[in-house]
């Protein structure tokens, strides 16, 4: 089994006490990630369950409500995530080679992507608020003229959107905050070719988030295209 | 190596055990120790237990007569709420998990620890966590909306506090979760060399299927109640049918977990009951591959039969016969179990210990609530039996004569181990005893008061139905003092007790071939597994053969 | 011990099924549970330790005893599952020729309708023999209508109907339970069913309670009042604003966009409360909504007026007038649509 020390000779993981060897770590470590992400499709899973029955009871008003969201900044996200998944697996095959500023530089690239779709998601929030669609006390749909529609249909399309993006967004948020825990041991060199375990497993839940959003931004921008 | 082999001389220890590997409350409140994490969860879910305890007291004095005299209706609805909620979520969720898996699971396989130490003891702060939250609530003036938060009632109507205690059980579902990851990981890549699946004690078997539940469906729990939670706090229409909501997707997304969840809790009792009957029969169980794979039939199955909660809802009746079928067949499974415990006596050397009173306790008592739970699951009876007291009968025979059995039967069989000492036995068979006829009295009565048709959760109830109500209000008392004594000698065992050996039941597993209690990381020198589970004839094969030759 | 009670009564002939149902499963169930309470005895004093170092003695044994008592079990399940299911459905549709009554839950008391217009609080007499179809609805959360005397309950949800049929075949007096916690006073919420003979019953009819108007004669009232038929249905002033409603009741609506829905009280007091949710094809989307106009009995009120409107079903004939968009019912086998009781209660006599 391996020892402790990697042939470069670079840092490495500590061996956790528990463990009869790195290999059975990093495994472990792995595979937890993995059933952490089965609770994750489960929980999203309970949202998009609540959002199919409503999509088909209320077809034409969650149509119509969600030509309200702003394609062009969803779709923006839609890229912005896309290319952070690229530069978190850019930053594993840095590590890969044993590129220990590359590593760094594509991790602070993710970490800028993340913030940039949670700017980019402030400003959509803010957009609903000030057009009275936020649900809530202050809620105020219009109904687009000649067409059939309910508000109250419209709220339930709007507490869908607020509670799935939302809770995405606190995912990318924990997502950027834990890429910001891989920086300082990144820039020391602890990811090398041997060991590069906690760069695997949070860009496997970086990479979860991002197909998250992936079904969000149809489900929620693109239904009432024409 | 096998438990037998060593003597409690040859496991003397020259490193100390897990106890006495460093004092003071930093040493207890971060430690990664997996065994000082099972009794931190121990004392914690003991007290919870005690409370909701208490609750189920001033239930049944308020029963004993049929007006409301003894409090008032609405904290009549806040007693049977916080009873349900405290009794589900904060103790018989974690109960056995958290305290005998997290002490055992390790220990069984071979291995140090968990293979996440440190989320193990985040899942005790989480759970500790949610209990405030729940306390919390409880000292406001608690909720009322029944453990099971049915809407529109709790989001638009009840004037409890709802967030809150939805928001505690949404963070009890998360130390669940984290229990059940971890379990699975370590299941899978910590067995020590030669431990393959099919040597692993039925416990763990059990704890396998168990984790796959709480990593599957505790996440639907935790986003429903928080859909119940924003809603209520934002006055939002996902369950009122006056915004366009519809109240009875409330059920199905809540009972999607919460059906799962009984399973939860009964799995880890049936695995503690298989040791039970392996280690007092001194026997392998019979038919252990086929026990084992019911562990797992019963966890995929007990995903797809959640419907049955709602056969007088109006959902289509296409639906609830499907659910119907379904229930019935995951029945099986769990009657296999029985049938298979039973048969393991069978040429047996049966000892009466007082964990194999509580495991033959359980036998029958889960027998009759499962036998309840098919009549139930048959479509033409529930229309009557739906919301009333049989059902309140049903799940406490399986939850309490059932899985409190179990937990207590672990308790006494493993005590020695997690603690080194032994207890009174005369006071353990009498509480034993205690429980078996309290339980019994306090909850065979329900079924009869069902059937007559007395719905559950009422502060009052008509005068004809007093007589039964009595009986089970007497009956609760003799099982509360069931209860109230192993706390006793368990706690005079601490000081008193004598010194427990290595293995004093002479049993087989692992966790009998180290110290009592064990040192910080289990065992002093490399594990390496070379026999069967529950080998406890020499060579049982071989024995078999050479009758058979001599025939 | 005479009078310890462990039987309500049974007041109905499906009651007496679900007693045999339950007495099958009791049978069942004491032959197993004594099956293994002895089987545990007897092995545990006949194999009992009888030295400290003792060991027992494990077998390898054939697949058959485990197929065998899989088996068996699986079997004996499915037969009661087809029994239970079977009444399940029986219990589910109700038959032809049974008068309609109407049932609101709110908290904390029942508010029954008879057909003829009598209102009652928390009790419902009823004649013996006369086959009964309660539709049932909530004012505010969830309750459940519980006879134990009928071995049933049905569930009585906001915004929707349910509905439970009876037919009480013995005089007496019985409990009525809410059966789905409602609230502080859910275990106020209690009632009973007074079934009592023809003759006494038509004699409390008579000289009973405030006898109104039946519900089909104040929906119509309604139906003016609330100037419905400014849109709704020939005579003067009508402007063909919106589709005629006779004979809507029980049929297939074709909607706007292509789909259909069968028009049953649900789709009614849909259509009233939220007009937009299904428009009919072929017509504007102009109709108001009457949220917080109207209250549940009046909806009832209106709903039984509507189903007694005609038979001839004349859908769609407005300023555009699409060919045909008159489908006859589809309402498949009896039993099989648990939406759409039969509509012989008010109607005329239609076709299934």
């Amino acid at each position: 089994m391996h020892s402790g020390v990697s042939a470069s000779g670079h840092g490495h993981a500590r061996l956790q006490h528990h463990f009869d060897d790195l290999e059975q770590q990093r495994e472990a470590s792995t595979f937890g990630m993995w059933v952490f992400l089965c609770t994750e499709i489960l929980f999203f899973g309970g949202l998009f369950t609540t959002y199919v029955v409503y999509r088909q009871r209320f077809h034409g008003v969650f149509a119509q409500a969600s030509r309200d969201l702003n394609v062009v900044w969803g779709g923006t996200n839609t890229a912005v995530l896309i290319c952070s998944s690229l530069t978190m697996a850019l930053a594993i095959w840095s590590a890969q080679i044993n590129r220990r500023k590359l590593v760094v530089l594509f991790v602070l690239i993710t970490m800028a992507f993340g913030l940039t779709f949670l700017g980019i998601k402030t400003v959509e929030y803010k957009e609903k608020f000030d057009h009275h669609l936020v649900p809530g006390p202050h809620f105020h749909y219009v109904c687009p003229p000649g067409e059939p529609c309910h508000p109250e249909q419209a709220e339930v399309f709007f507490s869908l959107y607020f509670c799935m993006t939302g809770l995405h967004a606190l995912h990318m948020i924990v997502g950027v905050g834990l890429l910001s825990y891989l920086l300082v041991p990144s820039w020391q060199g602890r990811y090398t070719s041997d060991w590069h375990n906690p760069l695997e497993c949070i860009g496997l839940y970086w990479h979860f988030v991002d197909i998250v959003w992936i079904f969000l931004f149809p489900l929620l921008y693109l239904i009432g295209a024409h | 190596m096998n438990s037998s082999d060593t003597t409690s001389a040859e496991l003397a220890l020259d490193r100390p055990s897990y106890l006495h590997d460093g004092y003071g409350w930093k040493s207890w409140l971060l430690t990664k120790d997996h065994k000082r994490i099972a009794i931190l969860y121990l004392i914690s879910i003991t007290v919870f237990f005690a409370l909701g305890g208490i609750f189920a007291m001033l239930i049944r004095l308020e029963l004993l007569t049929p007006e409301g005299d003894l409090v008032q209706a609405a904290t009549y609805n806040r007693l049977f709420t916080m009873h349900g909620v405290i009794m589900v979520f904060l103790f018989l969720v974690p109960s056995i998990p958290a305290t005998l898996g997290n002490f055992l699971v390790p220990l069984m396989i071979g291995a140090k620890d968990l293979a996440f130490p440190r989320i193990n003891l985040l899942s005790w702060y989480i759970y500790v966590l949610a209990g405030i939250f729940i306390l919390w609530a409880l000292i406001h003036g608690g909720v009322d909306t029944g453990w099971t938060f049915y809407t529109p009632f709790s989001t638009h109507y009840s004037n409890g506090y709802v967030v809150s205690t939805a928001l505690g059980v949404f963070i009890a579902g998360f130390s669940s979760i984290l229990t059940g990851l971890n379990f699975v990981v370590t299941i899978h890549r910590m067995r020590a060399p030669g431990m393959t699946w099919f040597r692993l004690p039925l416990f763990i078997w059990s704890h396998y299927a168990t984790s796959l539940i709480m990593i599957l469906g505790t996440p639907v729990i935790a986003v429903t109640l928080m859909m119940v939670a924003v809603e209520r706090a934002l006055n939002l229409g996902l369950f009122d049918p006056r915004l366009g909501g519809d109240p009875i997707l409330f059920q199905h997304l809540f009972w999607f977990y919460s059906h799962p969840a009984v399973y939860i809790m009964v799995l880890p009792g049936m695995g503690v009951i298989s040791e039970l009957i392996a280690a007092f029969t001194r026997k392998r169980v019979f038919g252990y591959a086929v026990v084992a794979f019911s562990s797992i039939g019963i966890a995929v199955l007990g995903f797809l039969v959640w419907g049955h909660h709602l056969f007088v809802t109006g959902e289509s009746v296409y639906a609830a016969t499907v659910f119907s079928l379904l229930s019935m067949l995951v029945a099986v499974p769990s009657a296999i179990k029985v049938f298979n415990w039973t048969a393991t006596l069978y040429e047996g050397s049966v000892s009466y210990e007082t964990p194999m009173l509580y495991a033959l306790g359980f036998i029958g008592l889960f027998t009759i609530g499962g036998l309840t739970g098919v009549m139930i699951a048959t479509l033409g009876i529930d229309l009557h039996l739906h919301d009333t007291y049989f059902i309140i009968a049903h799940f406490h025979y399986v939850m309490v004569g059932g899985t409190i059995m179990a937990y207590m039967g672990g308790l006494h069989y493993w005590w020695p181990k997690m603690t080194g000492k032994l207890y009174p036995v005369f006071a353990s068979r009498l509480s034993a005893l205690l429980i078996f006829v309290g339980f019994n009295l306090t909850f065979f009565p329900q079924f009869i008061l069902g059937y007559l048709g007395m719905p559950r959760r009422y502060w009052e109830y008509p005068p004809e139905f007093q007589v039964w109500n009595v009986l089970s209000t007497a009956g609760a008392s003799v099982l509360g003092v069931g209860y109230l004594l192993p706390l006793c000698y368990f706690l005079y065992s601490l000081f008193y007790g004598k010194q427990a050996g290595a293995n004093p039941w002479g049993a087989k597993g692992l966790e009998w071939a180290t110290t009592s209690p064990p040192p910080t990381y289990n065992f002093d020198y490399p594990v390496v597994v070379d026999e069967e589970a529950y080998e406890y004839a020499p060579d049982a094969r071989a024995v078999a053969r050479q009758e058979a030759h001599s025939a | 011990m005479r009078s310890l009670p462990f039987f309500p009564e049974e007041a109905t002939a499906a009651a007496r099924e679900v007693d045999l149902m339950f007495g099958a499963w009791l049978g069942i169930s004491l032959f197993f549970t004594a099956l293994i309470a002895v089987l545990i005895v007897v092995f545990m004093l006949r194999f009992r330790r009888r030295h400290p170092d003792e060991v027992g003695k494990s077998e390898e044994m054939g697949p058959w005893l485990e197929i065998i008592w899989s088996a068996v079990p699986l079997f004996i399940m499915l037969a009661m599952f087809f029994w239970g299911a079977r009444l399940f459905f029986v219990q589910h549709q109700a038959p032809p020729g049974a008068v309609e009554y109407w049932a609101t839950g709110k908290q904390w008391m029942w508010k029954f309708e008879h057909p003829n217009g009598t209102r009652e609080i928390n009790h419902l007499h009823l004649p013996l023999g006369q086959t009964v179809k309660l539709t049932m609805t909530s004012e505010d959360v969830i309750h459940s209508f519980g006879v134990p005397a009928f071995r049933l309950k049905q569930d009585v949800n906001p915004g929707a109907y349910t509905r439970v049929w009876f037919r009480p075949n013995r005089v007496g007096t019985y409990h009525l339970f809410c059966d789905q916690y409602c609230g502080a006073e859910h275990s106020r919420m209690v009632g009973s069913i007074v079934v009592m003979s023809a003759e006494d019953y038509a004699a409390w009819l008579a000289g009973g309670p405030v006898g109104g108007q039946s519900p089909v004669a104040v929906g119509a009232q309604l139906f003016q009042s609330l100037a419905c038929y400014t849109c709704h249905e020939m005579g003067p002033g009508w402007m063909a604003r919106g589709p005629s409603l006779q004979g809507v009741y029980g049929h297939q609506v074709p909607l706007a966009g292509g789909d259909s829905v069968l028009a049953d009280e649900a789709y009614l007091r849909e259509s009233i409360l939220l007009p937009a949710a299904k428009v009919v094809k072929g017509w504007q989307p102009i109709m108001p909504t009457y949220q917080g106009q109207v209250s549940e009995e009046q909806l009832i009120d209106l709903i039984a007026y509507l189903k007694s409107l005609g038979s001839a079903p004349a859908m769609g004939t407005g300023a555009v007038n699409p060919p045909g968009t008159s489908s006859p019912m589809e309402g498949g086998p009896a039993g099989s649509m648990p939406a759409s009781p039969s509509a012989a209660s008010g109607g005329g006599p239609r076709s299934k």
